[in-house]
């Protein structure tokens, strides 16, 4: 059902925990539909993360795109960060099931929310980052079943 | 080169291993005497021959006639079958059906699409321990009411229910019960006259027989029609050529399920318990779901709080045990288990189950294996759950 990739991240994920006194936080999701993720972010004074951790309720598929998103922006600037988007955190994993596509934009979504967390404790604005949604679902509706 | 990867099979209410007597009875149906029961030379009687005996052990398990009994696909069939069929067939008495919220989706997903065609159902609620109230039960009942659908165990939380007091009620209100006893046959006696049951279906792999065999058995004097239409098999009730291994290997399934049912499942209700007891003693932040005591000698079903289940399983996986979940992840949809929500749990429980379901075959060393991967896998994922880290700091 997985790709290696995705098993390798769900096995040993990288970058689990929390950050103390860390520069932003995002959490998104819901326990409703079954996962939620949160994202610590380390951020210097030159907008570049430092560090990145990350705590995630959720399927395989959530740790594992949960882990790779914070792979992917470990060192970049917050504008690199920002332009990390779903589909490359999908591709980093060599892809998921297409019902698990919405945990790599919870992931991605996980990541802004930390980055609007930051830049609003820090009085700044990042271009292109708009408010995250506080629920992923949110609009999203479920496919009714044909009989 | 590693050793082989050891299996610990706990999922028997998903399917179980076809013993190998029910195998060997089969074969010879496959390359010998495969000829269609519905001929008229000699050769066919043979097939003709061992379906009249399959008939007859089923029948008789159940203190049913032989006539009564009707094979067919599976035990989704067997419960599509009743509902669909039944509803037709008395709609001039009324157009009301009474069921539970925890059925299986054979049932649950038949009364969808018969309320699409006009008739109206009742879900009748149940208790925290997934018991149906049968206060709620003679509350529903209208004078409209053509069938009463009441499972006889849960297939996800184990919980036996009331069939018993159901039975009675619906024959004191001259209403046809049907009962999907696909869990409970095989693990718990059943005499379809002492519980007044007048429809009930059954799939054969439960219970060590093959898969793609079911029947239903149909009280004598129930006006059911056929959903298959066709040829003029099973008293032309059910048409097409009859499945003869199968139904082959469901007898001797249901033969050999009577003649071990004690010592079978009194063994698997001691290591049942010892498994529960131990998960509840060692793995906190744990609830038991279902009755604890009044519910399938081989079922435990576990919620282990801030996790969820896909996880779960799937690292249970890596260390060989095959186990099930009511996660929605599990369940291709957003909604967790309807059985968990049915019995008050909320979502993010929910998603945390773990079903574990035993065999004659389960050691207690493989349990106690278990116990220690779950609790290694439960203490793993929690320290990466940001519920986990919420509820800590809120302590």
């Amino acid at each position: 059902m997985y790709s290696d990739k995705v098993m390798d991240h769900f096995q040993n994920p990288r970058n689990v925990g929390e950050i103390e006194d860390a520069s932003g936080v995002g959490t998104v999701g819901n326990a409703k539909c079954g996962d939620i993720m949160r994202i610590y972010l380390d951020i210097d004074d030159n907008q570049v993360i430092q560090d990145v951790k990350f705590k995630t309720f959720g399927c395989g598929a959530a740790v594992a795109t949960s882990s790779m998103a914070t792979e992917l922006v470990k060192g970049k600037t917050v504008f690199e960060a920002l332009k990390v988007t779903n589909k490359a955190v999908m591709e980093a994993l060599d892809g998921l099931p297409p019902v698990k596509v919405h945990c790599s934009l919870l992931a991605e979504e996980a990541i802004h929310a930390a980055l609007w967390d930051y830049a609003e404790k820090h009085g700044i604005t990042i271009e292109g980052l708009e408010k995250p949604k506080s629920d992923i679902h949110e609009g999203e509706e479920e496919e009714s079943e044909e009989y | 080169m590693g050793e082989e990867k050891r299996l610990i099979y706990l999922d028997n209410a998903a399917t179980t291993k076809t013993a190998p007597e029910v195998v060997e009875a089969m074969l010879p149906y496959f390359t010998e005497l495969y000829g269609n029961p519905s001929s008229v030379y000699e050769f066919s009687q043979k097939s003709k021959e061992a379906i009249t005996r399959a008939r007859e052990i089923i029948a008789g398990s159940l203190g049913a006639k032989t006539e009564e009994i009707y094979f067919t696909g599976g035990g989704s069939e067997s419960d599509n079958w009743a509902l669909k069929a039944a509803a037709e067939a008395y709609r001039g008495k009324g157009n009301h059906i009474i069921t539970s919220k925890i059925e299986h989706h054979a049932v649950l997903h038949t009364g969808d699409w018969l309320e699409k065609q006009g008739y109206e159902v009742t879900y009748l609620d149940v208790d925290e321990n997934g018991t149906v109230k049968t206060e709620e039960l003679k509350k529903a009942i209208r004078p409209t009411t053509i069938l009463i659908s009441i499972m006889f165990a849960n297939n996800e939380i184990g919980t036996i229910q009331p069939v018993k007091e159901i039975g009675r009620i619906a024959k004191e209100h001259g209403i046809l019960f049907h009962t999907d006893a696909v869990q409970a046959f095989g693990q718990i006696p059943i005499h379809v006259d002492e519980l007044n049951i007048d429809m009930l279906s059954s799939s054969a792999h439960k219970l060590n027989g093959p898969k793609g065999i079911g029947f239903l058995y149909i009280r004598k004097g129930v006006k059911i029609r056929s959903l298959i239409h066709g040829g003029a098999q099973e008293r032309k009730r059910r048409a097409g050529t009859e499945n003869v291994p199968g139904i082959v290997g469901y007898g001797a399934a249901v033969e050999r399920a009577v003649r071990t049912m004690e010592e079978r499942t009194s063994k698997e209700k001691e290591l049942r318990d010892y498994l529960i007891d131990r998960v509840l003693k060692e793995v906190p932040y744990t609830r038991l779901n279902g009755h604890r005591t009044n519910r399938l000698p081989n079922n435990t079903n576990f919620s282990f709080q801030f996790i969820e289940g896909e996880s779960l399983l799937i690292m249970l996986d890596m260390e060989g045990i095959c186990g099930s979940s009511g996660s929605a992840c599990t369940s291709g949809s957003l909604d967790p288990s309807h059985v968990l929500l049915a019995i008050g749990l909320p979502h993010e429980i929910a998603h945390g189950s773990l079903r574990l379901t035993l065999s004659e075959e389960t050691t207690k060393e493989e349990l106690d294996h278990v116990v220690e991967s779950v609790k290694k896998i439960v203490e793993k994922l929690r320290n990466m759950s940001p519920l986990y880290e919420d509820y800590m700091r809120r302590q």
